[in-house]
């Protein structure tokens, strides 16, 4: 007995008659579960900034020795980058909702090749690291190396947190891929555009987490050295 | 017009023909509970085993059949098993799924889909977790806490468990998730928070944890296998990482996830007392508000398992005191429920037994953890028997005992039938005695300095191993019965019609037992209380075909 989705009734004693709530086309709660999501996502980086912080009190000057020699033209493009595709997704959504279907592609497709844009340039800044010795189990980061410690621990978890970042990336590129998809099936309308909304809610957080990840790792070794290689 | 699933089969996709393939794609909330319950119970009985083999080694001083090597592997299997795979999910998983949706009068969780991808990735999980039985380098024999630096070095393969552990950890958020937009929008018409069972403000409690503390162990066990196979510096003192920040980590999940166990368990009792007892819940507010206090508080006590490794007295005694304070909101609990008994009309039907049994054995596993929540005693105390005695007085004598007192209670809700309830009992009291045969004794052992995680020890302590191997005995007999008692009572039991214990939450209030698929055929306006019992009757009735009140 498939068919379109009615909302029931429940009445009271006194005769009113009250809406029940379904799961179904509940947008709210599309919005609230998401929601719950990405705080879980900001939980998990969180626990990573701590740790970051926590070993940044035990070698100050290390942190700041390893966060000098990070390259900041390119760490700041990127978060230039990174800004301007979470305006393009949100116009995007603007549009969507106001019926420009069209104009919505349009944006979705800018807020992909911002994403690609980003991480090639992530890429030739992991590349340039690499060859300076300075990448995952590889030269300067292996324990025999001679580097200091707390540099290590810097770039340990650097590799690590922005890997992490990298990776949230590609799977929004997926996301957006799988959204224009829906789009063009008619699955995401301007009336039923929960997918979009959360995908965006999804993209925010991901250039939040990188609003904090600069910072931390670029900026905080800026003062007084000579800028990156 | 979004998908529906108003047809016969309700699959996450497509529309499978045979029954098989119907319960492997469902999305209905409670075939996914019983799907749960088939695939927990399954991995509770290899713990079961495993940990019977322990008992078995530990039957007589010195090696018998397992060496060191092996005897570290089968704890971390059991522990591993029992917390990650079994009480984790537990009532939340099987229960939780089952039964909240209709106590609120919902046609299913706020995310069917979600619910059984979840339950998919936890199947994964498991399977994830076990893998390692079968690899050459053999199963992690860490402990279920994997504590740096020994997880980084170890040769067992400690990779497979700790992906395992993230894999389930996600399930867990993804069910929190569910079950918390669940409560917040798909509650019947009337029915304010006020006016929700207990059981449905234990799994609300229960939710925020593990939506809020999950995700921290599921990033230190990633930040674990960064620096076990990418090398990063973060745990291991070589690498000059802090061990010690291990476990502030691990515990600042691991010790919320105790409450995440317990608060719906403590739900499940906040319907069978006064159900059982045919009187209004004494002090709803209060229990109601003590589950969210004790999920808030629970939050600030890890600090409590670092007592030995090193960590600020100051920091020692805060964490101290702070523990004390959970103690307190659960002391309220208990008091509301034996407040509830006085003057009831107390029938003791299975389900109430286990009630009344963990009434006894959770004030021993609660108030023994007290007693090492103080620095001093802990220090004597910690990582000896009493602490192991503490927390399965705490997991099994509280949460386990509880989890079976539901699993009768909601049997009939479930099952449409009966069990027998004199070898229901029967078998209660067999895993009653037989429980506190097998760790009481442990107190008294670990007291006298009984060393956790060993397979051997000095003679003196043979007679507590040897009383403790004896209840191990009567405690599996028992449980066994019990599976025994469920398996006949759904093939061959009496049908029990739909609200066979009297009760006034919603979930007894069904067409049907078992419930159809979409569960109430109506839902009603909720205007009353989820308890209102007057002179051992039931206040509020319904007309079942319009679901409107006509008491
Ligand atoms: C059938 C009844 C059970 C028996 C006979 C049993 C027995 C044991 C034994 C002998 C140990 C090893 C203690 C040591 O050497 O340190 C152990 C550890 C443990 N048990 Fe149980 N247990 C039972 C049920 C449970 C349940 C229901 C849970 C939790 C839901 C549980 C959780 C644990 C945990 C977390 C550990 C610690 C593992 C570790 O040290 O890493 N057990 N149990
Ligand atoms: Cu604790």
């Amino acid at each position: 007995m498939s068919g379109p989705y009615v909302p029931e009734i429940a009445i009271d004693r006194n005769g009113n008659e009250h809406i029940v709530q379904g799961w179904q086309g509940d947008f709210y709660g599309g919005k609230l579960g998401f929601w719950l999501f990405m705080f879980t996502e900001v939980l998990m980086f969180g626990a990573m900034f701590m740790a970051l912080a926590y070993y940044n009190t035990l070698h100050p000057q290390d942190f700041l020795d390893a966060s000098a020699s990070l390259n900041r033209l390119l760490g700041g493009i990127n978060t230039v980058v990174l800004l301007i595709s979470a305006l393009t997704m949100g116009l995007g959504l603007l549009n969507m909702r106001v019926g420009k279907v069209k104009e919505a592609k349009q944006m979705i497709w800018a807020t992909i090749i911002l994403a690609t844009l980003f991480l090639v340039i992530k890429g030739f800044e992991w590349r340039a690291e690499y060859n300076h010795g300075i990448f995952l189990m590889h030269d300067q980061l292996l324990p025999e190396s001679s580097l200091a410690l707390g540099q290590k621990l810097f770039f340990g978890l650097y590799f690590t947190m922005t890997g992490l970042h990298g990776f949230h990336i590609i799977i929004g590129i997926g996301l957006m891929i799988w959204l224009l998809k829906r789009i063009n099936a008619q699955k995401v309308t301007p009336d039923h555009h929960i997918l979009y909304w959360n995908i965006a809610l999804y993209w925010d957080i991901v250039h939040l987490i990188w609003v904090f990840v600069f910072p931390y790792y670029y900026m905080i070794g800026a003062g007084g050295a000579t800028g990156g290689h | 017009m979004s998908k529906t699933y108003f047809d016969e089969t309700h699959c996450a996709i497509g529309h499978p023909k045979s029954k098989f393939m119907q319960w492997m794609l469902t999305v209905d909330h409670k075939r996914i509970g019983i799907m749960y319950a088939a695939v927990m119970f399954f991995y509770f009985f290899i713990a079961v085993g495993t940990a019977f083999m322990m008992r078995l080694e530990l039957l007589a001083p010195g090696g018998q059949f397992l060496d060191g090597d092996t005897f570290n592997q089968a704890f971390t299997l059991h522990g591993v098993i029992m917390i990650f795979l079994f009480i984790i999910p537990g009532v939340p998983a099987v229960l939780g799924n089952i039964v909240m949706p209709l106590m609120i009068g919902a046609k299913d969780v706020s995310f069917p889909r979600l619910n059984w991808f979840t339950f998919w990735l936890y199947v994964v999980g498991t399977f994830i977790a076990l893998a390692s039985l079968f690899t050459d380098a053999g199963f992690a024999d860490t402990g279920w806490t994997f504590y740096a630096p020994y997880s980084i070095n170890t040769s067992t393969n400690v990779i497979f468990t700790l992906v395992a552990a993230f894999v389930l950890g996600m399930a867990s958020i993804l069910t929190g998730l569910n079950f918390l937009v669940t409560i917040h929008r798909l509650r019947a018409p009337g029915m304010d928070f006020w006016k929700m069972p207990l059981f449905v403000w234990g799994i609300y409690a229960t939710a925020w944890i593990q939506l809020l503390a999950t995700p921290v162990v599921g990033i230190t066990l990633i930040l674990a296998i960064m620096e076990k196979y990418f090398g990063i510096g973060i745990f291991d003192p070589a690498k000059g990482g802090d061990p010690v920040l291990f476990e502030h980590l691990f515990w600042i999940y691991s010790h919320p996830a105790v409450y995440l166990m317990i608060l719906p368990a403590f739900g499940i009792m906040s319907e069978i007392i006064p159900t059982f007892s045919r009187r209004e819940v004494f002090g709803y507010r209060a229990i109601a508000i003590s589950s969210a206090s004790i999920a808030g508080i629970g939050y600030l006590v890890w600090g409590h398992h670092l007592y030995t490794s090193g960590m600020a007295d100051t920091a020692k005694i805060i964490f101290s005191f702070l523990t004390f304070f959970v103690a307190i909101p659960t002391g309220i609990k208990f008091y509301d429920w034996v407040a509830t008994m006085y003057k009831g009309k107390i029938i003791l039907a299975t389900p109430m037994l286990w009630a009344l049994g963990t009434i006894i054995t959770f004030t021993i596993g609660g108030l023994t953890g007290v007693t090492i929540a103080m620095i001093g005693v802990d220090i004597h105390l910690q990582d000896t028997y009493y602490t192991v005695a503490h927390f399965h007085y705490a997991m099994l004598g509280g949460v386990v005992f509880l989890f079976f007192a539901g699993l009768h209670y909601w049997f009939p809700l479930v099952t449409g039938k009966m069990y027998n309830e004199y070898h229901g009992k029967i078998s209660f009291y067999l895993q009653f005695v037989g429980f506190n045969l097998l760790w009481f004794p442990m107190f008294i052992a670990g007291y006298y300095g009984m060393p956790r995680r060993y397979f051997d020890y000095l003679p003196e302590f043979q007679i507590y191993h040897q009383v403790s191997f004896l209840g191990a005995v009567i405690f599996i007999t028992g449980l066994i019965y019990m599976f025994v008692v469920f398996y006949k009572g759904w093939t061959k039991g009496e049908p029990s019609g739909t609200n066979p214990w009297n009760a006034t939450t919603l979930e007894w209030h069904l067409p049907t037992s078992p419930p159809p698929l979409e569960n109430h055929s109506k839902v009603p306006y909720v205007d009353f209380n989820p308890y209102e019992y007057h002179h051992g009757q039931p206040v509020v009735k319904f007309d079942y075909k319009t679901m409107q009140r006509i008491d």
